[in-house]
């Protein structure tokens, strides 16, 4: 089964060591290295990216390295892949993002 | 407690390394310089690049070089006409108590007669450094430096974590820990103030970020943004990308941030996590953090860096199984093993830690074997760091004109 890693354990998203297809289960990794849950992967999940291991609402917040890196911008099932489209910067707003053109 | 074994130094430093170093004020003597280290066994050569101009910078990154445990002693080669003299930089490295010789190729008569006396002392040199023997240390005589080059996405996910448990480990049995590469903490402020020991602290970060975002806004370069590389590679905030940066200092409070600029070079004044307020570029960072004093560097890579330095050993460590395997010449570490599951980030961390504690024991590193001794000297410009000063910060346009005051919100 492809691999997940929770970098700290207060993270609710873990990031996916291969590249994950949409419909397949993730064996997801404590820091400790203890399997914590294998969800279903809602999307394709490319390596390096993040799915979430909760549900989210708009605004909540999503933690990663046990730190706050950003606000939900919509709805967030757990399984699913957690990235631009779905997250805002706390600190700059994704439309900076756009307008930089980059 | 963990033991390492060094040599004691006349200052009650500890080195992990018996370099002797020829340093030169500026290049113009480079060449005979490295002509005399190449005639004796644990010598090394090295200059900066800058001019031969007093720059308070530029002498403080030598001084702090000569300075360094793991040089067991040096020679100053200087032309003689130079501003900045080897007798600035002998005065800077005498109080260690360490042996420093100048030689001035005007006044000795040229590149031969240079050479042969500058044999002769470093040969002397070496012959007392053979007499010299490890004793066990406890960690809080060392000092590691940490820094990461050649990212990609395994990096933040392997490698940094890893390296950040081995970085808490030292810490916790009384170790110094080091990190730079000031951009990179770019949009982490809160959580390195957070993480201040005292409001000192909280100032020294936020004063040294907030600066390193003006540099860049005046040079037309918004720090806060992330390169497409950076999203396709799964960074979805600027505050991801710096968290990954910044883990493989681990997760301990932070002392204070050590200046390399000319307001002050910055020693760390007691164990712990240190910041050191310097340049992203991975020679010149490590370059700056041994003249801070630490004798061995770990370095992450994804990409796959060969660098080392010239009198301290650096670790690599990489996160990427591909690149340990196809560049095995040049890794040292392989923590790679976190993404297939078949060891815990604390378990391959408690690996780097004893890496480290071996390394500096006297276990060559991949880069040490290679006959690796990069060596640069960054400064920032004078003028650049005045004018940023004189100017009012509203005047400063990004590179499409507009202002760029969002840059100078308190603690962004």
């Amino acid at each position: 089964m492809k691999k997940a890693i929770q970098i700290d354990g207060s993270d609710n998203v873990a990031t996916v060591t291969s590249d994950v297809v949409g419909g397949a289960s993730v064996e997801v990794l404590s820091p400790e290295g203890v399997t914590l849950m294998e969800p279903v992967v809602l999307d394709a999940v490319p390596f390096g990216h993040k799915l979430a291991l909760r549900a989210f609402s708009k605004g909540d917040e999503i933690v990663k390295y046990g730190e706050v890196i950003g606000v939900a911008s919509g709805e967030i099932r757990p399984g699913e892949w957690v990235h631009t489209h779905n997250v805002e910067s706390a600190r700059v707003p994704t439309s900076a993002y756009e307008e930089a053109g980059r | 407690m963990t033991k390492f074994l060094g040599y004691e130094r006349q200052d009650g430093s500890v080195g992990v390394r018996n370099h002797l170093l020829v340093l030169t004020p500026m290049d113009c003597s480079i060449e005979p310089a490295r002509q005399i280290a190449a005639r004796v066994d644990g010598a090394v050569a090295v200059t900066q690049h800058h001019g031969c101009g007093f720059d308070s910078m530029v002498a403080n990154t030598l001084i702090g070089t000569g300075r360094n445990p793991n040089v067991a002693g040096v020679l100053l080669v200087g032309l003689g006409c130079e501003t900045l003299t080897c007798e600035i930089l002998a005065e800077g490295i005498r109080p260690t108590g360490k042996p420093v010789e100048t030689l001035i190729i005007q006044e000795e008569g040229g590149t031969v007669k240079t050479t042969e006396k500058g044999v002769r002392i470093l040969r002397g040199m070496a012959e007392e450094v053979t007499e010299l023997v490890r004793e066990p240390f406890s960690l809080s005589k060392l000092i590691l430096a940490v820094e990461c080059g050649g990212s990609d996405a395994t990096s933040g996910l392997a490698a940094n974590p890893a390296v950040g448990v081995a970085a808490d480990m030292l810490v916790d049995e009384g170790g110094t820990v080091m990190f730079g590469e000031t951009q990179e903490m770019t949009g982490t402020q809160h959580v390195l103030a957070r993480r201040a020991v005292d409001e000192g602290a909280v100032a020294a970060i936020h004063a040294m970020i907030d600066r390193q975002e003006l540099r860049m806004r005046a040079a037309g370069i918004d720090s806060r943004f992330m390169s497409k590389g950076n999203i396709e590679g799964g960074l979805t905030t600027i505050e991801e990308k710096s968290l990954g940066a910044i883990r493989k200092g681990g997760t301990r409070p932070i002392q204070g941030v050590l200046g390399t600029d000319r307001d002050g070079f910055d020693y760390p004044g007691r164990s712990g996590l240190w910041l050191q307020d310097g340049t992203g570029s991975d020679v010149p960072s490590v370059t700056s953090m041994v003249a801070a004093g630490a004798q061995v560097v770990a370095f992450t890579t994804g990409r796959g860096s060969t660098t080392g330095h010239a009198v301290a050993p650096v670790l690599k460590v990489t996160g990427n199984p591909l690149t340990y395997s196809r560049m095995g010449d040049n890794m040292d570490v392989n923590a790679g093993t976190i993404l297939d599951g078949s060891e815990s980030l604390r378990s391959v961390g408690e690996r780097i830690f004893r890496d480290v504690v071996e390394v500096a024991s006297g276990r060559m590193t991949k880069a040490e074997a290679l006959g690796y001794h990069d060596f640069i000297v960054y400064k920032t410009s004078g003028l650049a760091e005045r004018l940023l000063e004189v100017c009012p910060p509203e005047a400063l346009r990004d590179s499409r004109g507009r202002s760029s005051t969002a840059a100078l919100e308190p603690g962004f």
